[in-house]
């Protein structure tokens, strides 16, 4: 979500020297932060205005870079799924399946019931996702984080085995290249081991990022594949609504989350956040290393958990957006907890700011986000009669929704979610341009003229 | 065959661009993000133009093809008119941009000029622009087919892949002189490159004689070429200096010895 994304980009952009620029979102956050000067009465610039400025561009030119270290993994994922949708047929085969969450089916004999029953399945989509996320928050309220540990293990498990094993054979069969059985055993083993290690444990960056790509854009086809048409277009409009309620609104469960986080003062650490890079704090006397590879648990944190959402897979759709969505609550609380442990610890001391150079302070981002983002992406290679103009529209309408949102990100400095405003982007580019947009360019390219 | 044609009109089409995009722009994360804006602007206007070209053709006569090619090329002119309007918009949204930032730093320094953000939004504009006309296009090139087979041009492919280099190119010229002509307040400049647009495009009307549209076209780039060229700063004696690799400035600032 863009919780993580925010509070990443605004503390990567805010270093050291800046520590009174970090506005919390809430008054505890603050209240901590400052350590003890309540927060209203703290002027809000104590530097002074050459250095205030140079800041400022450095932030600028700081924000910049974050917005690409985002823009590369979410284009990457973005060209996998489409790829993939473009050359291996089984994706897009409807072969009646449907998971168990979208009970209704969309083959009926007049439009109307088609949009009732597309309705209802988005709904109860969405009452599943907010029933696990508050079945998550309750689980975090009452500090049962093993079982919520045991869950993301086993979820990814699943992922990294199966559904990897299904997407392999589909490639082998589209490309009729004949394997045998020991091979693809050993392949898939040391895939599916490598993985997990990467991500739950400890691994090179790079893999780690590579991996996350990997399961993200491995979600997205089978949301694709699973979900109906309608269905599918509903729920995308449906979670930004409910990504943006659950963030903003006071009561909503992903608020409550980051503030329980807060309270605690904890980190929380789901193996499933995407970062960019290693984040190094040095002058934190608990830690050398926090934050490695996004999912390598602080060791002198008893408490702290992996907090991984997932849903117990029933059928081979099990991983519906629930599972995805706890993916993106975890990113605010891991990032202010995060960034509120290391500013108390930064301010009281009369040591000199952290060396952290602000290229190290990566960003993070949900891979709930890069799920959905490719999900919409990857639909609309699959089944606009335009074709690539329309997989173009949408990739560039994402980016520069996510764009938007950093940007607003830094004007607010407040905790804003990472799907709406790409998401709607995406939805009207992609309705304009397949209905307005093909037929015209279709049109001038017959002709051979151009604009 | 059709993989070396698709290869080859990919290249001949977005070669030029991509290796501008690759050596200058990829870099720096700030003009990565400008050329993304400017590619959205793009296709907004697109978007604007399309809507109107629809309507149109919803209310008027279906059977007549004369009319639908009247209506076509009518929402040919529009659409030019909107990207410039468009480049008009991202101009002064750019400016007001630039100027908070200003205001904000105390120094004259900027991160990125208003002549760098010409060149970006203009090739932001320009692979929008090429990626639309000829992507289809390409695909289509690799798949099982015959060109021409009822007589059509042969050189379709070939031709389209030209032309859409063209346009890129042009679309960042333009782009150049665009911001150049509202910086100095010089309208007549301004006018003379969505005339130049509109031209470019009408001279397209006349394909499938290809000789009559590339010609133009090619010409029409070399001169805006040279313009923009001139627009950005650059004089024969720069030229002469980078050609010889006598040029101070640029040695020094490469660490290069001469």
């Amino acid at each position: 979500m863009a919780d993580h994304v925010e509070n990443a980009v605004n503390n990567v952009s805010n270093d050291g020297t800046e520590v009174n620029r970090h506005t919390e979102t809430t008054p505890s956050r603050n209240e901590v932060e400052l350590n003890g000067q309540p927060p209203t009465a703290r002027p809000p610039q104590v530097l002074t205005d050459s250095e205030e400025d140079e800041d400022e561009e450095l932030t600028l030119k700081y924000g910049a870079k974050h917005v690409i270290m985002l823009f590369v993994p979410v284009t990457l994922c973005m060209v996998v799924v489409v790829a993939t949708i473009k050359s291996v047929s089984f994706y897009t085969q409807k072969d009646g399946q449907q998971l168990i969450y979208t009970p209704f089916r969309e083959d009926t004999e007049t439009v109307g019931q088609r949009a009732l029953n597309s309705m209802l399945n988005a709904f109860i989509m969405i009452g599943v996702i907010l029933v696990m996320t508050l079945v998550l928050v309750v689980l975090y309220k009452y500090r049962c984080y093993k079982v919520i540990q045991a869950w993301l293990f086993f979820s990814n498990l699943l992922l990294l085995f199966f559904f990897s094993l299904i997407y392999l054979g589909e490639v082998f069969k589209t490309y009729n290249v004949a394997m045998d059985y020991f091979t693809l055993a050993v392949i898939i083993w040391n895939f599916g081991v490598v993985g997990m290690i990467c991500i739950h444990w400890k691994g090179p960056l790079r893999l780690q990022q590579a991996y996350l790509i990997m399961i993200s854009a491995l979600m997205a086809l089978v949301f694709i594949k699973y979900l109906p048409e309608w269905t599918a277009w509903l729920i995308l409009a449906a979670i930004s609504v409910y990504d943006l309620l659950a963030v903003l609104c006071p009561k909503g469960p992903l608020r409550i989350l980051v503030e329980t986080a807060q309270e605690r003062n904890e980190t929380i650490f789901p193996a499933l956040i995407y970062s960019s890079t290693v984040v190094w704090l040095f002058n934190m006397a608990d830690s050398a290393e926090t934050g490695n590879n996004s999912s390598h648990p602080v060791p002198q944190q008893e408490n702290q958990v992996a907090m991984a959402p997932t849903a117990q897979p029933e059928d081979d759709g099990g991983f519906t957006p629930a599972w995805v969505n706890q993916q993106q609550h975890q990113l605010g609380p891991m990032q202010s907890s995060e960034d509120s442990r290391r500013e108390i610890q930064e301010l009281p001391s009369a040591r000199p700011p952290p060396v952290e150079d602000d290229e190290e302070r990566g960003v993070k981002l949900g891979l709930g986000d890069f799920i959905f983002y490719s999900m919409l992406v990857g639909k609309a290679s699959a089944t606009a009669s335009g074709d690539w103009n329309t997989t173009i529209a949408c990739f560039v309408a994402i980016l520069i929704g996510l764009c938007l949102t950093l940007l607003l990100l830094a004007i607010f400095k407040k905790a804003l979610p990472a799907l709406p405003i790409s998401i709607t982007f995406g939805l009207v580019f992609y309705f304009a341009t397949d209905n307005l947009v093909r037929p015209f360019m279709d049109q001038l390219a017959v002709h051979q003229f151009y604009i | 065959m059709t993989v070396a044609v698709f290869f080859g009109c990919t290249f001949i089409a977005f070669g030029p661009a991509v290796a501008l995009f690759v050596f200058t722009i990829a870099r720096d994360p700030l003009r990565v993000i400008f050329l993304i804006a400017g590619a959205f602007f793009w296709l907004v206007s697109l978007l604007l133009s399309s809507l109107v070209w629809f309507i149109t053709v919803q209310i008027s006569n279906k059977n007549s093809a004369t009319q639908q090619t009247g209506l076509l090329i009518f929402g040919v002119v529009l659409s030019v008119l909107l990207q410039e309007a468009f480049r008009y918009g991202y101009y002064r949204l750019l400016k007001k941009a630039n100027e908070g930032l200003l205001a904000l730093s105390q120094e004259d320094t900027m991160p990125i000029s208003i002549r760098q953000l010409a060149y970006v939004s203009g090739l932001g504009f320009g692979f929008m622009s090429g990626a639309f006309s000829v992507v289809n296009i390409l695909s289509d090139s690799l798949g099982p087919g015959t060109v021409g087979i009822h007589g059509d041009p042969q050189h379709y492919f070939i031709s389209s892949a030209f032309m859409t280099l063209a346009i890129i190119l042009l679309h960042m010229f333009w782009g150049v002189v665009f911001f150049e002509s509202c910086e100095r307040q010089r309208w007549w400049a301004l006018g003379a490159v969505v005339i130049s647009h509109l031209v470019v495009s009408c001279v397209t009307f006349v394909n499938p004689h290809y000789q009559g549209s590339l010609i133009p076209t090619y010409i029409i780039l070399s001169i805006m070429a040279a313009w923009a060229y001139l627009c950005a700063g650059g004089s024969l004696r720069n030229l002469k200096l980078c050609l010889t690799c006598k040029d101070k400035d640029f040695l020094l600032a490469n660490h290069r010895p001469r």
